[in-house]
């Protein structure tokens, strides 16, 4: 543990010196003090928020001038909630989810989007017959509930696919007993689930709505307008320093590794190795298009758009939210 | 002949070519051969067989660990599925279900809880979720009702069974509250009548602990380090020697983790619910075998892992042991064998040794003493009788030799003496111009019995001879000798050729018990006229050569050779030579002298040589014909004299 403490001061010292030197350059601090803020992931911990959690270990948040806390996501804490009632600043959302609170009134700012496709997919045995979006009429197919379920929903009515949907719970256990014939799943989590339970992808039928037309993206920084009014900079801040952390993990996937799977532990929850490096080589096929662009996450206006006007058309919202206000930029030059 | 002494070819026979030690070298490397071959299959036989009754013990702990636990299943499903069918024909208010669950808890030792979940419908006994739970505590049970918790209409144990209509024993897990006990859950539909239909009315769960299980699995021991290991349907570890895996990792993470493809497929025939007995490399990378059967109520997998090493390290210690014990043994052989082959060989050695000596010319060496009645001995006495005999044949050679050696020397003198009663002056007679004569003769190996002679009678008559003795040796030189006297001295003045031959004849006949002959050529030349009498008995005519060049056979003579029979009456015939004529005169050393491939000189080949001799110098053509004989014959030594006569008449 001895090594562990000298990496950590040396840690805290490194963090200090390179505060000093960064402090006149940011824009997000103000004179020479952090500021505190919370963010919470969209669900426990895992590799899918490997970059949150590399980016507070390895410092990036202070060194944007964040006292950054990862408070622990998962079904008892919905993110909205939380940036509501102040528990968090920062909440990890799907664009489909932010755009629909925006339309029930939660003014939302978009600070940058992490996962700028759709990762999800209908899955179902080829031996269950199921080759094209027309052989899953009839058929039942499980959903998680909530935001999740918009996509497939999105999928069934683009292919005019009747369907009995089946609540999907956290595993993939009704899928593999057969108890349902499609089930959605997450290409970075439940689809490895089950090829981790001895199936083949070659048994596999593999729907990614991302091909289907539907590629909503997903996994984005939100914060509140009003909080967003304040401290423009922040958001900036903020995504500025998740993305280095992105960056960080995919250049040490090991030590990635093992940032996520100590909160793992820290949170009780089984922790498969493999599991969580084929979720990291997921989010890093996802996520690299946005480090390449180097625009600090920001939201496409194509996608906004089409998710915007895919859920006014549904009836999920009344009013399509303004691009400039969900992302910050009419806020910003005020 | 004396040998010269090489050390290698006598006793220095080498080691490694000595009898003894090829035999040894030989026995023993077909001895290990046989003995390897042998081993080998015995080992393998043992191995099989060994594989064979693990693979029958790894079935029984399997099937005893399965059966130990069914009886703990069989109990708990029982009681669950008579919870359900309770549940679907009993009236029941809301007290009486909470005391029907407790009981069942209660009174059944292997259920740690149990609840009765309904389907929350709109015109049913509940219509929001409810679900009252009931579970072991120290000293009583414990309430809660599941509501509290989690949507249980998501849980997999109430939606498995929910949507396949049939009870489930769920994936296990760690109970939270239960102090980290491993569980799993079976879950039964239950129905009931809603408007003459049968519909879903709920889920039936019993909690088995798995402690049980797992214990009778971890305490499996087989062999040394061999294991037993529990996986749930997923693949996942339930029971295995390395905690920090279990609940961890399933087959197939280990299989992503490690890239191994066996693994997984294992792991996918263990899914299938099969049974199997495969040979592969364990996490710790070590090589076993491993039995695997399915627990079949939960659909998971009880597998036996043993290392090889242990399995086959009896038999090995055994096979090396053998191998060890063989290899001694057989070099103990190889040593009796040398000792064995050592006491036959050495006497053969030594006669071996004995006889170099003899070969080397040492006659009186001694052989080794033998009184053994082997081969070995008869050999050796045989050698002694040999040596003897050799003995004897060498002195007896000795003394031949000798007497041949004498003879041979006296055999010389005799041929000395012959040749040295020919004339051999030539020209013989320098005053007389009117013939030249020259005469050769080229003795062959051992003596011969041709000769020649002349001398003149009278004033103006030449008297020239050649005959050829029959045989050989000193006999046919005494003979020869004899008649070359008889001519010499019977020759006067006034006789004829025919007169000479005839009384040669009569002499030689007369006394002749060896039955020896001669043939004679005799003739009288008168040196004014040029003119030849001469009489011929049974010898080559002469051939003539004419001034011109032309050679011409003289008749050939019909007459005996002389010395065969008394009163044979030779007659005489007459040529005339004129000047520059010339007769030539030889044996048939001359025309039967042979090549290499035996053929004859020929008289053809001889008439070839001399025609157109008769401007050559007699002496020069004698010369020639003898230079054609050489290059004819190549060197072939000629087992007959070679005589040759020649007379050129040059004019009165």
């Amino acid at each position: 543990m001895k090594n562990a403490r000298a990496v950590y001061i040396t840690a805290f010292f490194s963090i200090v010196m390179l505060i000093f030197l960064v402090l006149p350059h940011s824009a997000a601090c103000g004179e020479g003090a952090l500021i505190p803020s919370t963010m919470i992931p969209l669900w426990s911990p895992q590799a899918q928020f490997a970059g949150y959690y590399v980016a507070l270990e390895k410092g990036f948040y202070r060194k944007n001038g964040i006292d950054m806390t990862i408070l622990r996501g998962g079904p008892a804490c919905p993110g909205c909630e939380s940036l509501k009632d102040g528990r968090a600043d920062f909440a990890i959302l799907w664009l489909t989810t932010a755009i629909r609170q925006y339309g029930e009134g939660l003014r939302l700012v978009n600070a940058g989007q992490i996962i700028p496709r759709s990762a999800m997919m209908l899955v179902a045995k080829k031996s269950r017959g199921i080759r094209q979006p027309s052989d899953m009429n009839g058929k039942t197919v499980s959903v998680w509930g909530g935001d999740l379920a918009i996509p497939p929903r999105a999928f069934f009515k683009k292919y005019g696919i009747r369907v009995t949907e089946i609540p999907q719970s956290y595993t993939v256990n009704l899928f593999l007993r057969d108890g349902v014939d499609v089930a959605s799943a997450m290409w970075y989590n439940e689809y490895h689930t089950i090829l981790n339970t001895g199936i083949n992808p070659d048994e596999l039928n593999v729907f990614s709505l991302s091909d289907y037309g539907l590629n909503f993206p997903e996994d984005g920084i939100y914060m509140l307008e009003s909080a967003y009014r304040k401290n423009p900079g922040l958001a900036v801040a903020c995504a500025r320093a998740s993305l280095e952390g992105w960056q960080y993990a995919f250049a040490h996937p090991d030590e990635a590794l093992d940032i996520v799977i100590r909160h793992m532990r820290q949170a009780n929850i089984c922790a498969n190795r493999t599991h969580q490096k084929w979720m990291l080589s997921r989010m890093r096929d996802l996520i690299t298009p946005v480090l390449e662009a180097d625009d600090n996450g920001r939201l496409n206006r194509a996608d906004f758009e089409s998710v915007s006007t895919f859920l006014f058309q549904s009836g999920l919202i009344d009013v399509i939210p303004d691009y400039g206000h969900f992302t910050g930029e009419i806020h910003a030059q005020d | 002949m004396p040998r010269t002494n090489d050390h290698s070819n006598q006793t220095g026979i080498k080691w490694r070519h000595r009898l003894s030690v090829r035999l040894s070298i030989l026995f023993s490397v077909f001895s290990v051969l046989i003995f390897g071959l042998t081993l080998g299959y015995n080992y393998y036989q043992a191995r099989k067989m060994i594989l064979a009754r693990m693979e029958d013990q790894a079935r029984n702990i399997v099937a005893a660990a399965t059966g130990r636990v069914s009886t703990t299943i069989a109990s708990v499903t029982a009681v669950t599925e008579s919870m359900a069918r309770a549940l679907e024909t009993m009236s029941y208010d809301d007290a009486r279900l909470l005391n029907f669950i407790q009981t069942s808890v209660l009174s059944h030792p292997d259920v740690f809880g149990s609840t009765v979940a309904f389907e929350p419908y709109p015109d049913s006994r509940f219509p929001t979720p409810y679900a009252p739970y009931f579970y072991k505590i120290p000293g009583g049970v414990g309430y809660i009702d599941l509501t509290d918790s989690y949507d249980y209409t998501l849980q997999d144990w109430y939606q498995i069974p929910r949507e396949l209509k049939q009870s489930e024993w769920s994936e296990p897990y760690f109970d939270e509250g239960g102090g980290n006990i491993l569980m799993s859950t079976y879950s039964v539909p239950f129905y009931e009548e809603h408007n003459n239909r049968k519909r879903f009315a709920g889920i039936v769960t019993a909690d088995l602990s798995l402690e049980h299980l797992t214990n009778i699995v971890s305490s499996i021991r087989v062999l040394k380090t061999g294991y037993g290991c529990l996986l749930s349907r997923n693949g996942v570890f339930l029971v295995h020697p390395r905690q920090n895996i279990v609940m961890n990792e399933s087959l197939f993470s280990i299989a992503e983790e490690r890239h191994n493809q066996d693994l997984r497929d294992i792991g996918r025939r263990m899914a299938a619910g099969e049974t199997g007995f495969i040979s592969f490399n364990t996490l710790e990378g070590v090589p076993s075998w491993m039995y695997y059967a399915p627990l079949r109520q939960m659909g998971w997998t009880l597998a036996v892992v043993f290392p090889k090493d242990e399995l086959l390290a009896d038999i090995r210690t055994l096979t090396l042991m053998m191998a060890a014990m063989g290899l001694a043994g057989i070099f103990l052989l190889a040593m009796i064998v040398v000792y064995i082959s050592e006491s036959i060989t050495r006497p053969i050695r030594a006669l071996a040794e004995a006889s170099d000596k003899i070969a080397a010319g040492d006659f009186e060496a001694g052989l080794p003493e033998t009184h053994s009645k082997d081969e070995v001995g008869a050999l050796t006495r045989d050698f002694q009788a040999m040596q003897n005999s050799l003995k004897d044949y060498i002195r007896q050679l000795t003394e031949t030799t000798a007497a041949r050696e004498r003879m041979e020397s006296e055999l010389e003198i005799a041929h000395d003496i012959q040749m040295s009663i020919l004339p051999k002056t030539f020209p013989p007679f320098p005053t007389r111009e009117e013939f030249d004569l020259y005469a050769l003769i080229a003795p062959a190996r051992e003596v011969g019995g041709d000769f020649y002679d002349f001398f003149q009678l009278g004033e103006d008559r030449l008297c020239f001879v050649i005959g050829d003795v029959s045989g050989k040796g000193v006999p046919a030189a005494l003979f020869m000798a004899v008649t070359k006297t008889l001519i010499k001295s019977f020759a006067r003045d006034d006789v004829s050729p025919e007169a000479i031959l005839n009384h040669v004849n009569q002499e030689l006949a007369a006394e002749n018990e060896a039955c020896m002959f001669v043939t004679l050529f005799c003739g009288l030349l008168d040196m004014k006229s040029g003119e030849i009498r001469y009489a011929n008995a049974g010898h080559n005519p002469p051939l003539l050569v004419k001034k011109n060049g032309t050679a011409e056979w003289l008749p050939r003579a019909r007459s005996l050779v002389a010395g065969a029979m008394p009163d044979v009456r030779y007659e005489c015939d007459r040529i005339r030579l004129f000047p520059g004529d010339s007769l030539f005169l030889y044996t048939d050393g001359v025309t039967e002298a042979m090549n290499a491939a035996e053929e004859l000189f020929s008289e053809d080949r001889l008439l070839d040589v001399l025609s157109g001799s008769s401007e050559t110098p007699i002496k020069a053509a004698i010369g020639e014909v003898m230079a054609a004989i050489d290059r004819f014959s190549e060197g072939v030594p000629q087992s007959d004299d070679i005589t040759m006569m020649m007379i050129r008449f040059s004019g009165g």
